[in-house]
Parts: structure tokens; C-alpha cells; sequence
């Protein structure tokens, strides 16, 4: 089998809440000297300071799809938009859609399970939200566009370091590693980072569901992990508490759940639990990835999702030596933990 | 499959493989059209080829970027492109730019007025100039997904989310609305002006018979429907999206309201494209492998034109005497049939 993801183009979607710093990211990606050409579809024209003849508007048009599944939506102008680019297919090397600051970036990343046309020509590449690191505490407080943003996000730019304490700065990461621990996170000014960390990264690529341990605060090169004095802040709804000098943050509405089991689970339970999870409470499941070990089957089985949409396969042999393990993640608003906990309990063999 | 290989009964499909002449365009195409007697391949961006019936090949540059949308009467082809432009073709090779989107926003959709009006959108709003060049616009809720002139009157349907909006341009009568929920895309009436059919975002068709707007749902498809052609006389419609050419039977006045569509020319392989002879019963299907078939709509019977094995066809068109079928593939292969 030829391998057709490579020949898909990538699409990398931008998002973050207003004024975080998307358009420099956007700017900075552009104008970088990569030898790359992108085709960008943006909401507002005249803010790109690149000239670039690929650059389409689009007005954000998100319908639900007809089949009775309410948060079944989809970006309409984005199939429109990439159906009418595969005609210029060979001018460019890759999509960037940078979606509105208020925008939630589920109907994107649906859009790229629910239409055979887009699926066929371009793979979603990753999430990438922009965050102000001043302001986004204060954001995860009163917008919930912002709390989506940084959920559903593969990578976090925490952009505008350079205007916070340090201490500010742990606490915002602290708070977003309350609602999203998996992303990869990037501290910038200006939102100077590597495009190969924002670029081509392979979120939605079932063959690189390979990692998904918390990425716990990493240390930076000025970042002082035994910094134990910057507890402070506690208003009801947050619970901060310190896990080696790091301050953790359990954010009340938006959490992720993993859960592991190095018995091998029952495949013909877990489908159906898994199917059935994600119809009734994919609502509030924002994103599901997960590595599986079945009974009777030598292969490692991957599977992902956004919302109620799953996408499945076996993905290769387990190594010899390799830990059999399943392990599965859920980023989600108000998850029912101990209802999933129980659920996958039934699913694993005795 | 390697190879053509209907079941059954293999010996008995004639094959007119060996007739067809080969024509090299060298580009990705994405609709084939006829200028007169000369078929027009357009391109994915920026040219369409004319070719004469000798084969010779013009390249004609109509657009600076993608062609995104075209539509022709014999007489002219018009498309939009995403260089925000609006050009015509005529039978001649000349091109007239016919409009210009001030903030250079693709030009998504065309359609052509017997009477030599044009309309046209970008975004959500739907322009049209009559024949006597007077232009005037619309705007509907969201963004256009298709247009086409009703076949009598002034009247232009613009299909767009959750309906159609019938727009007559020249009355102060408020525009109708069709509702149905759900994004709608290419629109077409049936040629005896009774009904308006949708193909949607999702593999169906919508109808409403216009008298009184009662709903047709037309569904079932494994695939988008890309391609809609009505029958000589409009007796029925003929879609892609299946791996057969499904029919709508519209001849009796409920159209295909509690009927069951026929089912043509089944292969292993999704229809891309269908074309309607324009005198009789016969069509022409192209497929997601390349092959091409010609079928009667009476009794099914099928005539091979290509053998499968390639990139999918994407364009097919009869002249207007019904004796040449032109043909073009997704990557830029294409042929002539003479009957």
C-alpha cells in the first residue's frame, strides 16, 4: 500500500483567544525563510503583512450535518474553500487556517472526519492556540472560547512572557496544564518559536498516537522549579496544590481523565463501550486519543477522537518486550469520571 | 481489478475503445464543455483547451489562479476563478472579462440564462447582469453553494445552508424560500420548470416540487453527488455518487416521490460524472477508475469507451448534434468519440 498521508496536505489550525499574538505567529510563519509556500485561510483580511497571492477569506459558517447529532458540525466554508485550493494543488505545500478568536475549534477538526473530499486531499495536522500568558487567567475565568482553545490544543503557544513575573507565568501554566496536560507547550515573546514546533506535527496522525504522557511543566532555561513561594490566587473554584515545587491547578469545568490497564482489554466490550461513551457524552468530550492492548490480538490498536467522531485501526505489531498496556486520554468539560472509570473497569478481561 | 470485466457477461458489452482519439492537454482538467463543435477542456487553473475536431489543441489563458466554476450554452463558457474574475469564451476563442470582485473574493458559482443573462457569487451574495447588461445582486443568509436559471422567466434559484432562495430579479416580489435543513450545494430545475433539485453536502438530493413546494428527499448515496444531468426531455435525472448511475424518474407529476430510482451500469467503481445525450435515451458515465461507459437508458444496455485503471474522469459532454462525446480525466488525460 502506497502510504497516502504524505501525499495529503497538511493543515495546521490557529487559533487562540483576541489579541494572544495569532496573526504574528501567522506573520512570523510566513515570512520566515523555509522555502515553503503556505495557503492561509483567514478571517480577517489586511492584517498579513506578506504578500502571498494564497491568502483566501473566509467567513466562519458552521452547520450541523444532517444526521441528528447536535454537535455534529462542520465548517462549511473550509470544505468550499480547500475543495476550490486541490485545484491549485502543487503551488503550495501546506494550510494554515486561522480561525477567529471566539471561534471553538471542534467544527474545523470534524470537518476533517465527515468530509470524504477534504479527507482525501488534506490531513489535519494539529491544533496550535496562541495564548497571552498576561491574560489568559483571567480568560479562563470569563470565556469559554478561550477554555475550548486551550483544551482542544496539540500545542500551546504561551506567548508574552516577556511581560509577566515569573511566578505569573507558572501560574498561567499551571492552569493550563489544569485542563490539558498532553499539549506541548512553548514559551515565547512575540511568539518567537521554531515553526518545526508548530508546524507538521502530526497530532491527528493515528501512526504518531505514540506519546500520550502528560507533558508536565518542562524547565526552560529561566524557569526555577523549587520556586515555592508564588501560591497565591485561590478563589473558589480552583484548588492549587504542589507537586515537587510544581503548583498544580484542577480546573472545576474543563479536565482531562486518563486511564491505563496493563490487562488486555476485550475488544468486543470495548468498541461497543467506547462507541456508546462518545454518543452519549461526546458533547463534553472535546478530544479522545488512546493506545490499546485487546485479547487475542498482536497488534497495538490506536484510536482518536473529537466529540462523537472515532477514527480506529490497528496500528502495528507490539514489540517483543513491549509493556502490553493500554492507556486512554479524554479532555473534556465536566467529564463523568467515575462513569467512564467503571466502564473501561468492565472492559478489561479477567 | 486490473481490468474492465462487467460479470456475467463479459463477451457480450461492445467496446468502441478502439474509436476513441486520444487528445494531449498536459494539465489537470476539470470539466469538459462544448464551444460550438469544438470541445473546451478546462483546466484546474488558468487555461482551457480547445480542441477542433482534427484534435488540435488551443490553449486559451482565461484565469491568473484555480478555475473554480463554469458553466456553458454551446455558444459561450463562463467561469469564476479565484482570482476574483469572471470570464467568457466564445465559440471564436475570445475571452471577455465580464466581472471583476472589487475585494477579489473567488467567483464560486456561474449559470447561464437562455436569454443571454449571467449570474454569478462570491460569498453570499449572487450578482446577475441580463442580457441587456443591466446588473443588480442578492444576498442570501450564507455562503452560495450553487445557482441555475429557472428554464422560463427571470428567476434564479441560489442554493445556500438550510434552503434555496428563488430570487426574480426583475419583480419587487419578495424572494421565496425553500427550507430544508442542511448545507445545499449544485441546484438545478427540472426542464419542465416543476421541480428544483439540490445536491447537499451530504450524500443526498433534495427536491420540492415548486407548485407546492412539497419535499422530495432523494437518498442513499455512499458519496457526494457531483454531477447531475437530465435526461432528452427531462424525463428523469441522472446522478453520480454510487457505484452506479442513479436515476430519478421525473416524468409523471409527483416526480420520484414514492418511486424507486433505476439503477445503471453498476461497477466496482463510484460514478464521478454523468452526461445526458441531448436527443436520446442514452448517457454517458464516467468513473472514479477511470472507466467510461455509454448506456441506454431503456433497457441498461452498455457500450465500453475507456477501460478503467486511471485517474478518476472528471468531465464529460455531448455536442449539441449528439455525435462526438469529449471526455477528460482528473490528470489531464482526454479523448474524442465520434458516432
Amino acid at each position: 500500500m502506497p502510504d497516502l498521508t504524505s501525499q495529503k496536505i497538511p493543515v495546521t489550525v490557529l487559533t487562540g483567544y483576541l489579541g494572544a499574538g495569532k496573526t504574528t505567529l501567522l506573520n512570523r510563519i510566513l515570512s520566515e525563510n523555509h522555502g515553503k509556500k503556505y495557503a492561509v485561510i483567514v478571517n480577517e483580511f489586511g492584517e498579513i503583512g506578506i504578500d502571498n497571492d494564497l491568502i483566501i477569506g473566509a467567513d466562519e459558517e458552521v452547520f450541523e450535518m444532517n444526521n441528528g447529532c447536535v454537535c455534529c458540525t462542520v465548517r462549511g466554508d473550509l470544505v468550499r474553500i480547500l475543495d476550490g485550493l486541490m485545484k491549485r494543488k502543487g503551488k503550495f505545500d501546506a494550510i494554515i487556517v486561522e480561525t477567529t478568536g471566539l471561534a471553538d475549534p471542534a467544527p474545523v477538526a470534524q470537518t476533517f472526519f465527515v468530509d470524504e473530499d477534504v479527507q482525501k486531499n488534506a490531513r489535519l495536522d494539529a491544533v496550535v492556540t496562541v495564548a497571552d500568558a498576561k491574560w489568559l487567567s483571567d480568560r479562563l475565568k470569563d470565556a469559554p472560547e478561550a477554555k475550548n482553545q486551550i483544551a482542544f490544543a496539540d500545542v500551546i503557544v504561551l506567548n508574552k512572557t516577556d511581560l509577566v513575573s515569573k511566578a505569573e507565568l507558572a501560574e498561567v501554566e499551571a492552569r493550563i496544564r489544569g485542563i490539558n496536560p498532553y499539549a506541548k507547550l512553548h514559551r515565547t515573546e512575540r511568539c518567537k518559536v521554531a515553526l518545526s514546533d508548530v508546524l507538521e506535527r502530526g497530532a491527528f496522525d493515528l501512526d504518531r498516537i505514540l506519546e500520550i504522557e502528560p507533558e508536565f511543566l518542562e524547565a526552560g532555561d529561566d524557569h526555577d522549579h523549587h520556586d515555592h513561594d508564588h501560591h497565591r490566587g485561590h478563589d473558589g473554584h480552583d484548588h492549587a496544590h504542589s507537586h515537587g515545587g510544581l503548583k498544580h491547578y484542577h480546573d472545576e469545568e474543563m479536565q482531562s481523565l486518563s486511564l491505563r490497564s496493563d490487562k488486555p482489554l476485550d475488544a468486543t466490550k470495548f468498541m461497543p463501550w467506547l462507541q456508546d461513551l462518545v454518543a452519549s457524552e461526546g458533547q463534553k468530550i472535546l478530544r479522545s486519543k488512546g493506545i490499546l492492548s485487546f485479547s487475542d490480538d498482536d497488534d497495538r490498536y490506536v484510536f482518536q477522537g473529537v466529540h462523537m467522531m472515532l477514527e480506529g485501526d490497528h496500528q502495528r505489531k507490539w514489540k517483543d518486550g513491549e509493556p502490553r498496556e493500554s492507556r486512554l486520554v479524554f479532555i473534556g468539560r465536566e467529564l463523568p469520571e467515575q462513569i467512564i472509570r467503571d466502564g473501561f473497569e468492565r472492559c478489561i478481561t479477567t | 481489478m486490473s481490468a474492465f470485466e462487467p460479470g456475467g457477461d463479459q463477451a457480450s458489452i461492445a467496446s468502441v475503445t478502439d474509436r476513441v482519439r486520444p487528445v494531449a492537454i498536459g494539465a489537470p482538467v476539470t470539466s469538459v464543455h462544448f464551444l460550438g463543435e469544438r470541445a473546451a477542456f478546462v483546466g484546474a487553473e488558468e487555461n482551457v483547451f480547445l480542441a477542433s475536431s482534427e484534435g488540435e489543441i488551443l490553449p486559451v489563458a482565461v484565469h491568473s489562479g484555480g478555475i473554480l466554476c463554469t458553466v456553458s450554452d454551446r455558444a459561450r463558457l463562463v467561469m469564476g476563478g479565484d482570482d476574483g474574475k469572471l470570464v467568457a469564451l466564445d465559440t471564436n476563442g475570445e475571452v471577455t472579462l465580464l466581472a471583476t470582485d472589487p475585494k477579489r473574493r473567488w467567483i464560486d458559482n456561474v449559470a447561464l440564462h437562455s436569454d443571454g443573462a449571467v449570474a454569478w457569487s462570491a460569498g453570499k451574495t449572487a450578482f446577475i447582469r441580463s442580457g441587456k447588461g443591466e446588473e443588480k445582486s442578492f444576498d442570501v443568509p450564507s455562503t452560495v453553494g450553487g445557482l441555475a436559471f429557472a428554464p422560463k422567466g427571470l428567476r434564479l434559484a441560489i442554493a445556500h445552508y438550510n434552503g434555496v432562495t428563488l430570487w426574480f430579479p426583475n419583480m419587487a416580489a419578495n424572494p421565496e424560500f425553500l427550507e430544508w435543513a442542511g448545507s445545499h450545494l449544485a441546484v438545478t430545475f427540472s426542464p419542465d420548470n416543476k421541480f428544483l433539485v439540490t445536491a447537499m453536502h451530504e450524500p443526498a438530493l433534495h427536491g420540492w416540487r415548486l407548485a407546492d413546494q412539497r419535499h422530495m428527499r432523494m437518498t442513499g448515496y455512499p458519496g457526494r453527488v457531483r454531477s447531475m444531468s437530465w435526461s432528452a426531455g427531462g424525463k428523469a435525472l441522472a446522478t453520480s455518487g454510487a457505484e452506479a448511475v442513479i436515476m430519478w424518474p421525473f416524468a409523471s407529476k409527483d416526480g420520484p416521490m414514492g418511486k424507486e430510482p433505476a439503477m445503471l451500469a453498476p461497477l466496482q467503481a463510484r460514478v464521478a460524472a454523468v452526461a445526458c445525450h441531448p436527443k436520446q435515451d442514452v448517457l454517458a458515465a464516467g468513473y472514479s477508475d477511470g472507466t467510461i461507459l455509454m448506456v441506454r437508458l431503456t433497457d441498461g444496455a452498455e457500450i465500453l469507451v475507456r477501460r478503467n485503471g486511471t485517474a478518476p474522469v472528471s468531465g464529460l459532454a455531448w455536442n449539441a448534434k449528439g455525435t462526438v462525446l469529449a471526455f477528460a480525466l482528473e490528470d489531464g488525460e482526454a479523448g474524442l468519440l465520434d458516432l
